[in-house]
């Protein structure tokens, strides 16, 4: 016979209830990125709008950048971290895939025997984590999930490649979601475009290290081993990210019914300023709303991007709790997650 | 109805005149994008997604990097309008 099954009961709705961040100490300025390159801290500037990125020391592991923010995230939530029944990270830069770094944030922060697991969405994992904890919220499977983006891109960082080596940094984000009776997260416009999985890759998979066909791996000059790095095309990358993710942007904001004009914020997912910029021209975004430009001081941190943004602009005053924010991530897959939210 | 050259010299000249600030007067076909009409490779893509839109054709990213000049542009436009 077929049986009754009970659902779980959620709650009606969800929201980020609190945000938390870690940046690296070290601070890198363009100088030292043109000790490998030929350019200029104009050139760069001009280009991508950053200035300094934060570089993880040996210390700062993925775990560590990930346990600070998640303390400061819980802590700002004002709930124990023992609340915490589900943990999500978002990662491309964690080189021990298994176990899950996810568990070890768990057993560490005091969450117990919270579920958790890692996801690979690239520059959009914030808002796919955030869509997940969203769901397990209001199905009932979760009361506080603590979504994480963290990464130590300095990793994955070709030094010698001067169309990337000034792109990307360090650093985790974290965010506690949990319970509302008021909809705090509106519907998820997200996705991938899977045909355009090359656009933005590492450079060789860990297996042809496995193999040792030394033809297939990247050499330095002296003929040694090099370690992967990120690869992209900057134009087709840019082409995509101003104006099909505006679209994307322009749907979350209609799918939450939310008029431009009712925006307090745009945190954007901190790729380069001058896809910030073209982006916030392409949506004709009213001169009220506020831009997140963290880019400028952190560099490209992919998943760790909007929520380090998010906590600064609250913690700089630029942005106030209740503000209504559009956030969107996107990058290799290639993959995007847009939705408006209420910050915490 | 399909641009004349000329028409598509003056359209790209309003579109590099508004992404880049250069004098409309000062787009001309002999004009290099990057050494002439500080037009770089970010921007060079907002140009050409302006010039998709204002004369109906499509600019694979494979063909932009041999559109060096205004004339090559006006040319590829000339070509594969609709």
């Amino acid at each position: 016979m077929t049986a009754k099954i009970k659902p779980a009961q959620g709650s009606p709705y969800a929201r980020i209830l609190g945000v938390g961040g870690y940046r690296p100490t070290r601070v890198v300025p363009n100088e030292e990125i043109l000790k490998h390159i030929d350019s200029s801290d104009e050139w760069i500037r001009s280009r991508s709008g950053i200035a300094t990125r934060h570089w993880a020391g040996p210390e700062e592991t993925v775990a560590e950048m990930t346990l600070e923010a998640a303390g400061k995230a819980v802590a700002n939530a004002g709930i124990a971290a023992s609340q915490v029944d589900a943990v999500i990270i978002s990662t491309v830069s964690h080189f021990k895939q298994t176990p899950a770094i996810a568990t070890e944030i768990a057993d560490r922060m005091g969450a117990g025997k919270a579920a958790a697991f890692d996801i690979n969405a690239g520059c959009a994992g914030f808002g796919y984590g955030l869509t997940l904890a969203k769901g397990l919220i209001v199905e009932g499977s979760a009361r506080y999930v603590l979504v994480v983006g963290a990464e130590r891109l300095s990793d994955l960082t070709d030094l010698t490649d001067r169309s990337t080596a000034f792109l990307f940094g360090d650093g985790a984000g974290a965010v506690i979601v949990g319970p509302s009776d008021e909809p705090g997260i509106g519907p998820s416009v997200w996705g991938s475009e899977g045909d355009k999985r090359d656009v933005i890759t590492q450079t060789v998979p860990w297996s042809g290290y496995r193999v040792g066909d030394v033809s297939q791996l990247p050499l330095g000059e002296d003929g040694s081993l090099k370690f992967p790095a990120l690869r992209q095309e900057g134009q087709t990358v840019f082409r995509w990210a101003v104006f099909e993710m505006a679209k994307v942007a322009q749907q979350a904001l209609d799918a939450a019914g939310v008029a431009a004009e009712d925006l307090d914020v745009f945190i954007p997912h901190q790729a380069n300023m001058r896809i910030i910029d073209s982006m916030v021209k392409t949506l004709k975004l009213p001169e009220h709303v506020t831009v997140a430009r963290d880019v400028e001081t952190t560099g490209n941190t992919s998943a760790a991007s909007i929520p380090l943004a998010m906590e600064r602009l609250l913690a700089t005053g630029k942005a106030k709790s209740g503000d209504t924010a559009l956030v969107i991530g996107f990058g290799a897959g290639l993959v995007y997650a847009a939705t408006v939210v209420t910050l915490p | 109805m399909a641009a004349t050259q000329e028409e598509i010299v003056s359209g790209l000249a309003e579109i590099v005149n508004e992404i880049a600030g250069i004098p409309t007067e000062d787009v001309k076909p002999e004009k290099s994008f990057t050494d002439d009409l500080d037009v770089d490779s970010l921007s060079m893509v907002e140009v050409v997604v302006a010039a998709e839109e204002k004369f109906g054709v499509k600019i694979p990213d494979d063909d932009v990097k041999n559109l060096k000049t205004v004339g090559d542009a006006t040319d590829y436009i000339l070509k594969h309008q609709s």
